[in-house]
C-alpha cells in the first residue's frame, strides 16, 4: 500500500486532515495537524510541511468545506488554530419521500448532457445518502433535457453567481461583426434550446441580452465578485423573451413543389394548385434568415416569390451551396 | 493503484487521472452512502458512483487507510468487501454528507424550477414539496440561482403531449401521422408509447415504432394527429430507451462515413450533430466526420448551410448537393424571367 503513487497519497492525506479537524472539539495548532496527520510526518521540513498544509487548507475550503481559523491567542501560544465546524460541515438532516426523490432525480437527470452533469449528479448521491430509495414508478415517463452546448457557459455561470464584471468578443446577428463587449452579468437562462446572458452592457451603458453561443473564444474577468448589484428581484427569463421580442410577422409567397415541403404547407394560411407540378402557398413569417434557412434545406422544392429580401437570402445560401465554379451566376438574374 | 477509471460515456469528458480533491469529494459521500446501505454489492456502489467496481475496491483500499488521530486499529476506518459485498464501520466523523455545493444546489434547484413548469406534469405537488425543502437546506449556496433559469418549451406540441400523456398513463396504443422533415415526407405509423422527453427545446415521445419495428423518437411538434387506439401499448419487452446522453442521433458502425469543411459560421454543426472527429481549421472553422445511413437530411442541411459548408466525401453526396443548388437556383432565374414582364 505504500507504493501508492501521489495523488492517492494526497486523498489520503486531504481525508486524515478532514477527519481529524471534523473530530476535534479545539481548534488545532500547525504543530498539532502535524502530528496527528501521519502524511505530514514524513515532510522534509517545516517550511515543506507549512506550504503543503497551506495548499490542502485552500483545496479543502474549494471543496465547500467549512475550515475554520480561529485566533489561538490564549489557547496556543498566539499561535491560530483550525478545524472544521461540524453542524456546518454536514448536510442539514432532510427526509425526501420517495416521490420527491423521484422528481429530484428527474431534476438531476435533466443535466446529464450538460456541464452541471458531475454536480447535479454528485448532489443527489448526497441527497440519497440517507438510505431511501426514489419511486421512479411513480412518474409517468416525461423528462427534460437541458444542454449547454455553449462553450461560454461555464465562465458565464460562475460571474453571474458571483457578480464578477466581464469582458468578451461577441459577433453581432445581424452584421456578423466582433466587438468587445464590457458586461455586468445579471443573469443566465435557457429559452428555447439556447442560453442567453442578460446584463448592463458598460458600453452602451443600458440592459443587454447576449447569446451564449455568439461569445468567442475567452471569458474575462474584470474585477472582483460582488462588485456591483443586481436589480432585485430580476427575472433573466422575463427580460430575455421581451427583449428577444419577435417582429411583427409578414407575408411570404412559395411556390411548393407537389408532394413536399409538408411543414410549409401545415403552416400556410392559403394553398392554392399552380399546376401539377406546383403549389403556391401563403405564409407568415418574422424572421428573414431563419426562415430562409429553412427554406433552402428544401433545395429545389420550394421557391420564393416574394418578398425579395426573403428570396435574395435563400438564393445566397443556395450559390454558397453551389460552390465557386462555373455556372454559378446562374440566377444572377 | 492509480486512479484507473473507465472510458467516460459519450459527451461527458473524464481526465484521464483524477484529482485528489475530486476524488476526496467521492470518498465523503461514498462513506455515508455505505453506511446506510451495509452489504451493497460493489458493482451497485460502482453504477451509483459512475466508476468502475475496480474503483470503488480501491477506495476502499484507501478508506481502510483513514481514521482518526493515533493511527491505531481502533482508530482506523473499517472496510471489508472480501465477498463482494461491501461493510463499512468507525466512520462516525464523517457519516454525514458534506453539504450540497453551489453548482449542486443550483443543478437541482434550477432542474426543480424548470420541471414544476412543464405542462402536465403528473407529480407537481412533489416538486413543489422537494423544492421547499431544498431550498430549506441549502440556504446561501442557491442564493443566486433564482438568476440562473431553463425554460422547458411547451413548444407547438401541446395537443400531442396532453394525448401521449393520456395514452402512457393508460398504456394504449397510438396512431400517428408523421412528418419526416428530413425525408418531407409525411407518414403513418402505429406506436406503443414508452416516454415523452424534452431534448434541445423539443420534446418528443419515445415509443416502439410498429412498422419500423424498432424504438423511435417523435418529435411532438411533427406529430400531424395522434389517435389513442382502444388497443393494449405495452412494448415488447426487448424495447430499450435510447441512451439520450449520448445523443437523438444515434449512429450505427455501419452507417456511411461523410467528412464535411465548415466554415466559422455553421461551427455549431459539430455540437449539434454527433461526430466522429472534428479538426479545428483556420479561421475558426472545422473538418468534421459523421456518420449517416441516410443522407436527405444532410443535403438539406448543406443547402441551408450555403457556403459555410462543403461536403468533402463521398464524391456522390457532395454531387447531389451541387445538382440540387443549381436546379433550385435555375428555377429562381426561371421565376425572375417570368415576373419581370407581368411585374
Amino acid at each position: 500500500m505504500r507504493s501508492q503513487p501521489n495523488a492517492s497519497d494526497k486523498t489520503e492525506r486531504l481525508l486524515n486532515l478532514v477527519i481529524c479537524l471534523l473530530y476535534t472539539r479545539q481548534p488545532l495548532s500547525k504543530a498539532k495537524i502535524r502530528d496527528a496527520v501521519p502524511q505530514y510526518g514524513t515532510t522534509a521540513s517545516a517550511e515543506a510541511f507549512d506550504r503543503m498544509f497551506e495548499r490542502d487548507k485552500d483545496e479543502l475550503r474549494d471543496l465547500g468545506i467549512p475550515l475554520v481559523t480561529e485566533p489561538g491567542d490564549v489557547l496556543f501560544d498566539d499561535e491560530p488554530g483550525y478545524r472544521i465546524d461540524r453542524r456546518e460541515y454536514a448536510l442539514p438532516e432532510i427526509s425526501f419521500a420517495a416521490d420527491e426523490l423521484a422528481v429530484l432525480g428527474l431534476a438531476s437527470r435533466a443535466w446529464a448532457q450538460a456541464s452541471l452533469a458531475g454536480p447535479a449528479a454528485q448532489a443527489l448521491r448526497k441527497l440519497e445518502a440517507a438510505g431511501v430509495e426514489r419511486d421512479d414508478a411513480s412518474l409517468i415517463g416525461i423528462e427534460p433535457r437541458v444542454r449547454t452546448a455553449e462553450p461560454a457557459f461555464e465562465a458565464v455561470k460562475k460571474a453571474v453567481l458571483e457578480r464578477i464584471p466581464v469582458a468578451f468578443t461577441y459577433r453581432t446577428a445581424s452584421s456578423g461583426g466582433v466587438a468587445i463587449r464590457h458586461v455586468q452579468p445579471w443573469g443566465i437562462a435557457s429559452w428555447h434550446g439556447r442560453w442567453y446572458l442578460t446584463g448592463f452592457d458598460r458600453d452602451r451603458n443600458a440592459p443587454r441580452v447576449f447569446r451564449l453561443g455568439r461569445i468567442e473564444g475567452e471569458v474575462a474577468t474584470e474585477g472582483k465578485p460582488a462588485s456591483y448589484d443586481v436589480p432585485v428581484g430580476h427575472q433573466p427569463k422575463a427580460m430575455i423573451s421581451t427583449m428577444a421580442v419577435e417582429r411583427d410577422p409578414q407575408p411570404a409567397v412559395l411556390r411548393v413543389r407537389v408532394g413536399a415541403g409538408h411543414s410549409l404547407r401545415r403552416r400556410a394560411r392559403t394553398v392554392g394548385d399552380v399546376d401539377g407540378t406546383w403549389s403556391q402557398i401563403d405564409v407568415d413569417f418574422t424572421d428573414t434568415e431563419a426562415f430562409a434557412d429553412e427554406i433552402s434545406s428544401f433545395g429545389p422544392d420550394v421557391v420564393v416569390d416574394s418578398p425579395s429580401e426573403l428570396r435574395e437570402s435563400v438564393i445566397r445560401r443556395l450559390r454558397g451551396a453551389l460552390g465557386p465554379g462555373p455556372g454559378s451566376e446562374a440566377a444572377s438574374a | 493503484m492509480s486512479a484507473k477509471r473507465q472510458p467516460g460515456r459519450v459527451g461527458q469528458a473524464r481526465p484521464a487521472t483524477e484529482s485528489a480533491t475530486s476524488r476526496l469529494s467521492r470518498l465523503l459521500t461514498m462513506v455515508p452512502w455505505l453506511l446506510n446501505r451495509q452489504g451493497v454489492e460493489i458493482e451497485e456502489a460502482a453504477r451509483e458512483f459512475a466508476v468502475t467496481p475496480a474503483q470503488v475496491e480501491a477506495d476502499l483500499a484507501l478508506l481502510f487507510l483513514c481514521g482518526t488521530p493515533g493511527g491505531y486499529h481502533g482508530d482506523l476506518i473499517e472496510a471489508e468487501w472480501e465477498s463482494g459485498r461491501v461493510y463499512l464501520g468507525n466512520a462516525d466523523t464523517i457519516k454525514r454528507p458534506l453539504r450540497l455545493g453551489v453548482d449542486e444546489a443550483l443543478a437541482l434547484i434550477v432542474g426543480l424550477r424548470a420541471l414544476a413548469a412543464v405542462p402536465g406534469i403528473g407529480e407537481r405537488d412533489a416538486v413543489v414539496r422537494a423544492l421547499a425543502k431544498l431550498e430549506a437546506a441549502t440556504g446561501s449556496a442557491s442564493a443566486g440561482s433564482s438568476r440562473i433559469q431553463v425554460v422547458i418549451d411547451e413548444g407547438t406540441g401541446k395537443e400531442a403531449m396532453a394525448l401521449a400523456q393520456q395514452a402512457l398513463t393508460a398504456r394504449r396504443r397510438v396512431h400517428l401521422r408523421y412528418l419526416v422533415p428530413g425525408r418531407d415526407e409525411s407518414t403513418e405509423r402505429d406506436v406503443d408509447p414508452m416516454r415523452v422527453i424534452s431534448f434541445d427545446a423539443h420534446w418528443y415521445l419515445e415509443g416502439w415504432c410498429h412498422r419500423a419495428e424498432d424504438v423511435r423518437l417523435f418529435r411532438l411538434d411533427r406529430i400531424e394527429s395522434l389517435t389513442i387506439l382502444d388497443e393494449d401499448g405495452t412494448p415488447p419487452a426487448t424495447a430499450e430507451p435510447r441512451d439520450l446522453d449520448s445523443g437523438v442521433f444515434t449512429p450505427h458502425a455501419d452507417d456511411q462515413l461523410v467528412r464535411v469543411a465548415l466554415g466559422p459560421g455553421a461551427a455549431w454543426v459539430s455540437d449539434y450533430y454527433p461526430t466522429e472527429s472534428v479538426e479545428p481549421a483556420e479561421g475558426g472553422g472545422a473538418v468534421i466526420t459523421l456518420r449517416t445511413a441516410d443522407t436527405a437530411w444532410l443535403r438539406r442541411l448543406m443547402w441551408r448551410l450555403g457556403s459555410q459548408a462543403t461536403v468533402l466525401e463521398p464524391a456522390e453526396l457532395a454531387l447531389e448537393v451541387q445538382q440540387g443548388a443549381r436546379a433550385a437556383l435555375d428555377a429562381y432565374a426561371a421565376s425572375a424571367r417570368s415576373i419581370r414582364p407581368s411585374g
